[in-house]
This record gives structure tokens, C-alpha cells and sequence, in this order.
């Protein structure tokens, strides 16, 4: 018999209320604003923004401070928002070749045209904590400036695409998949896969792109170039019959070299691994390259080593933390009828194993 | 017509919501008008390359706000699509879109697109200055042999 149950109402706005004042923590110590979150924690709000797969960093800061810090409940906030807007189109694709680069560094090439950039990095910093920053104290001394062009750099793997060292990428302007507007089908072209990647959790993709540098599918990745910083976005405007920029945003590309694919008809190349992420996010481009790069195997001729990140179903069905969240969160809610139903199986077993044993020790007294 | 149209939406697209507003109130005008879409703010879906000139895939989206309208004086129609969710700097971006189209175009450029445009220069200006400061320059050691 299913009994629906009512109650709870009152415990549950309380509860609610309570949550509201924990947020807002002490009242003597000041409240936090939106802009002192986009501002200050900007590569918490570019990792909200990547994953939430919205880019919006007033929107990315509210949530984060609606979710106390907890950046996967503010991810989840931005992707139930993202739900609510029309889709007025997409872009033409972003041209990073164009990017006005902020920090560009290859560890392929040490004299490359447009030099290595090293950007505000926390590389070589010595990792030690800073007290200075516990003190409030009077706004930094402002970076050195220096002469240089802001002009576009050109991207590394042309160098060696020129020389027909690496395999050059396919371009036929189809339509690319949304895994927004179908669902998931296996197997996923690489369009999809990307897709998947780039709004995957970090953690996730830093594990698996790990698990892949360790040994499992190993595939010996370089990183070619990684750049940061701002391009144009531009749209096709129907009912204006042209294209015009619509914004500008910031985002992460990691380009990989990785080892070679040939035959004997077919000199070796250079293979390559991809990450395009929202913000400044290297750890999680750079992850998405080996992680592309890894689930390529199929297409490049590669052995099925078996490993978890050559895995298409494995990694696209559990890169999604809101997915994995929401299924991983719901077993805490009330199942008690599930449960209910578990304890009169127990028992019932447990009366039949009980009536069993209790049988046995009966029959060497029927024996004597 | 087309070319310049493209440059002044994509400046006032770029430009940061709080200084179109400024500008524009600085201009105090008021032009009449009547909406033909009215603002709404939606996703656009960004598109990225695989290995950055390879095939089209599908990032994320960003937030963007549309708006379009004719003025009561000419009939022009000015359109608008800014990224963020300002409905304000949509309005603005598609009156000035309007205005340009018309003898009060200067106005317009002097008031608002040549402050725009200069903010914009100075602030990529400044980044790829600090960016430059931060280039590596290597040297080589004196080796042993050399010495």
C-alpha cells in the first residue's frame, strides 16, 4: 500500500530562514557585494560561468554568493537560470587566432613570433601564504607597463602545420550538435564531445586528464600553446542581413601536440588534443585537451587500452556535475516507502533463515 | 553604410553598460519613439573551433539583450544586441543606432562613440601593456667552453 505523507512545511521555511542568516554570516563583519565577488574571486566566478555554461559574471557572482561559496549549488543556480532564457542564435564561430592575448606561453617553442607571455599567472609563485593579504590593507603598487603590440599572435600549431608535421583540422561549417536542445547519443562526434568537456567539472577532467599522463592511454601530450584572453563574439542578425559584434568575452585555449599517427603510406604526424574553455580556466583547458585528446582514439587507429578516459560513455555520462549532483544528492531525501518496502524484505528473509536454522538445530535431537 | 552601421553596434555592444548610460544622459536627449521590439534579454550560443580553425562546436551561452525601435520624427529604426541584461544600454545602443542614421548622427559621435572609442583603446591599451611587461626575455649563460 502507498501512503502519501504531508508535513514538514513549517520545519522546512524555518530551516530556509535560518539558511538565510547563516549566509549573511556575522552582521558586524561587512556584507559582501557582487562586484567585490567579480572582482576578487573572479576565477571562482569564471569557473561558475564555464560550467554553468553561461557567460555572465554579474549572474556567476550573485550565485555564489546565493550559494555561500558552494560553487557546484552556484553552478546549478546559473543552468537552472540558463533554462529560463529564449535563444535568440549563436555566434559565428570565435576566431582565437585574433585573440588579444593576455598570457600566451608554449612549452614547445622557446623563441616563437609574439613571444611568451606570461600574464598574471600564479606560476613561480613560491606557494606560501601571504599575511600581507590578511591585513586590509592600501590597493597594490600597479603592474609595470611595457611597449609591445596588441596584435593578434599567431597560433603555434601553424608553425608546424606548415611543415605538414601535425595533422591539420577538418573544416566543413556544418551545423554543430547542442547537447542542450537533444539529448546525449553515444557515440558523440567530437563537436559534442567538447561540448561536454568544456561545461565538465573540473575535478573530473583534471583526474581523468591525470589518469591519462600516469599511463591509462597514455598519449604523451605537450602543451603546444595556451593563451588567455579577450575575443570578439559576432552574430548573424536576420533582420538586419548583416554581422555585427555582439560583446567580447574571455576565454582559455589549450592547444596539445601529441604523439605521432602514420603509416607506411603516410608520414607520421603530430596529433592534436583541444581546450576551449569560458574565463580564465587553464587547469580545466588544459585538462580538456588530453581528455579530447584521449577519447580520439578511434579516429586516429588507436588501441582500446581499455582505460576510463578513452572511454566515450564513462566520461561524457559523468563529466556533468549538476547531473552527478543532482542523482548523487536526491538518495538523501525521503525515500521512505522504498525503504519501507526494504525492511519487510529483510524481515521476511531474515524469519525464513530464522524458521530454517531453527529446524536444523530441532533434528539432531529427532535423530537421538 | 553597412560597414560603419557594424562598427558603432559592435562599440556600443562592448562598451561597459554604466558608461553608455552616462554618456548618454551627459547628451540629454530624448528623442520620440516607439518600441518595435520591445528589450528582452535571451542566451546566444557561443561557437568555438576545434584546434582553434578546425570544425564548429558549441561552448556555452552568454547573456544578451535585443531591442529594436523607430523614431516618431522619421521612421528610422535603430537596432540593438548588447551582450549582458542592461535593457537600458540595449534601449540607448538602438536609439544612437537610429540617431546615426540621421543629420543628428553627429551629435551622437562626438557625445558618445568618440568617448566610447577612446575608453576602449585606452583600456586594451593598458592590458597589453602589462602583458608586454610580463614577456620573457631569455638569455643564455656564458658555458664552460666560452669561458
Amino acid at each position: 500500500m502507498y501512503v502519501a505523507v504531508k508535513g514538514g512545511e513549517k520545519a522546512i521555511d524555518n530551516a530556509h530562514a535560518w539558511l538565510a542568516e547563516e549566509r549573511r554570516g556575522d552582521p558586524q563583519v561587512p556584507e559582501l557585494s557582487l562586484a567585490q565577488i567579480r572582482e576578487q574571486m573572479a576565477l571562482a566566478v569564471n569557473r561558475v560561468m564555464s560550467e554553468g555554461s553561461l557567460y555572465d559574471p554579474d549572474l556567476a557572482a550573485l550565485a555564489i554568493k546565493q550559494s555561500r561559496g558552494d560553487l557546484i549549488e552556484a553552478i546549478f543556480l546559473i543552468r537552472a537560470y540558463r533554462t529560463t532564457l529564449p535563444r535568440f542564435g549563436a555566434t559565428r564561430p570565435i576566431e582565437t587566432g585574433e585573440m588579444r592575448c593576455e598570457r600566451r606561453v608554449s612549452a614547445t617553442f622557446k623563441d616563437l613570433p609574439g613571444g611568451q607571455i606570461l600574464g598574471p599567472t600564479f606560476d613561480y609563485t613560491h606557494r606560501l601564504l601571504d599575511f600581507k593579504l590578511a591585513a586590509e590593507g592600501e590597493a597594490p603598487q600597479p603592474a609595470e607597463e611595457a611597449e609591445g603590440s596588441a596584435g593578434p599572435v599567431p597560433h603555434v600549431t601553424e608553425f608546424l602545420n606548415r611543415d605538414g608535421l601535425i595533422e591539420s583540422e577538418a573544416r566543413d561549417e556544418a551545423v554543430p550538435p547542442d547537447l542542450t536542445r537533444a539529448p546525449l547519443e553515444l557515440p558523440a562526434n567530437r563537436a559534442l564531445r567538447l561540448q561536454s568537456l568544456t561545461r565538465g567539472d573540473e575535478g573530473f577532467l583534471l583526474g581523468l586528464a591525470y589518469s591519462t599522463q600516469r599511463g591509462y592511454a597514455r598519449n604523451h601530450a605537450f602543451v603546444g600553446e595556451l593563451r588567455i584572453g579577450a575575443v570578439a563574439i559576432e552574430m548573424d542578425i536576420p533582420e538586419l542581413g548583416f554581422a555585427v559584434e555582439i560583446g567580447e568575452i574571455t576565454v582559455t585555449e589549450c592547444e596539445t601536440v601529441n604523439q605521432f599517427k602514420g603509416s607506411k603510406t603516410e608520414p607520421p604526424q603530430f596529433t592534436r588534443g583541444y581546450g576551449l574553455v569560458f574565463g580564465q580556466t587553464e587547469r580545466k583547458a588544459i585538462s580538456m585537451a588530453l581528455v579530447d585528446r584521449a577519447l580520439r582514439w578511434r579516429e586516429l587507429g588507436e588501441e582500446n587500452q581499455g582505460a576510463p578516459a578513452q572511454d566515450e560513455e564513462f566520461v561524457l555520462s559523468h563529466a556533468d556535475n549538476i547531473q552527478a549532483t543532482g542523482f548523487l544528492e536526491h538518495i538523501k531525501l525521503p525515500h521512505y516507502v522504498d525503504f519501507q518496502s526494504e525492511l519487510e524484505l529483510i524481515r521476511k528473509i531474515r524469519a525464513e533463515a530464522e524458521a530454517y536454522q531453527a529446524a536444523q538445530s530441532k533434528t539432531p535431537e529427532a535423530a537421538e | 553604410m553597412t560597414k560603419k552601421r557594424q562598427t558603432w553596434m559592435g562599440l556600443l555592444a562592448r562598451a561597459p553598460s554604466e558608461r553608455v548610460i552616462a554618456l548618454w544622459d551627459g547628451i540629454g536627449k530624448a528623442p520620440e519613439f516607439s518600441w518595435a521590439r520591445m528589450p528582452e534579454t535571451g542566451g546566444v550560443m557561443v561557437r568555438g573551433r576545434m584546434g582553434g580553425t578546425g570544425d564548429a562546436f558549441n561552448m556555452g551561452e552568454v547573456t544578451v539583450t535585443r531591442c529594436a525601435l523607430r523614431l516618431e520624427t522619421c521612421g528610422t529604426t535603430g537596432h540593438a544586441y548588447v551582450q549582458g541584461r542592461s535593457r537600458r544600454h540595449a534601449e540607448i545602443a538602438a536609439l544612437a543606432d537610429a540617431l546615426l542614421q540621421t543629420d543628428e548622427a553627429a551629435t551622437i559621435e562626438t557625445g558618445l562613440l568618440d568617448p566610447l572609442q577612446r575608453e576602449e583603446e585606452a583600456r586594451r591599451a593598458r592590458r597589453a601593456a602589462k602583458a608586454a611587461a610580463t614577456k620573457v626575455d631569455f638569455f643564455t649563460m656564458v658555458r664552460g667552453e666560452d669561458a
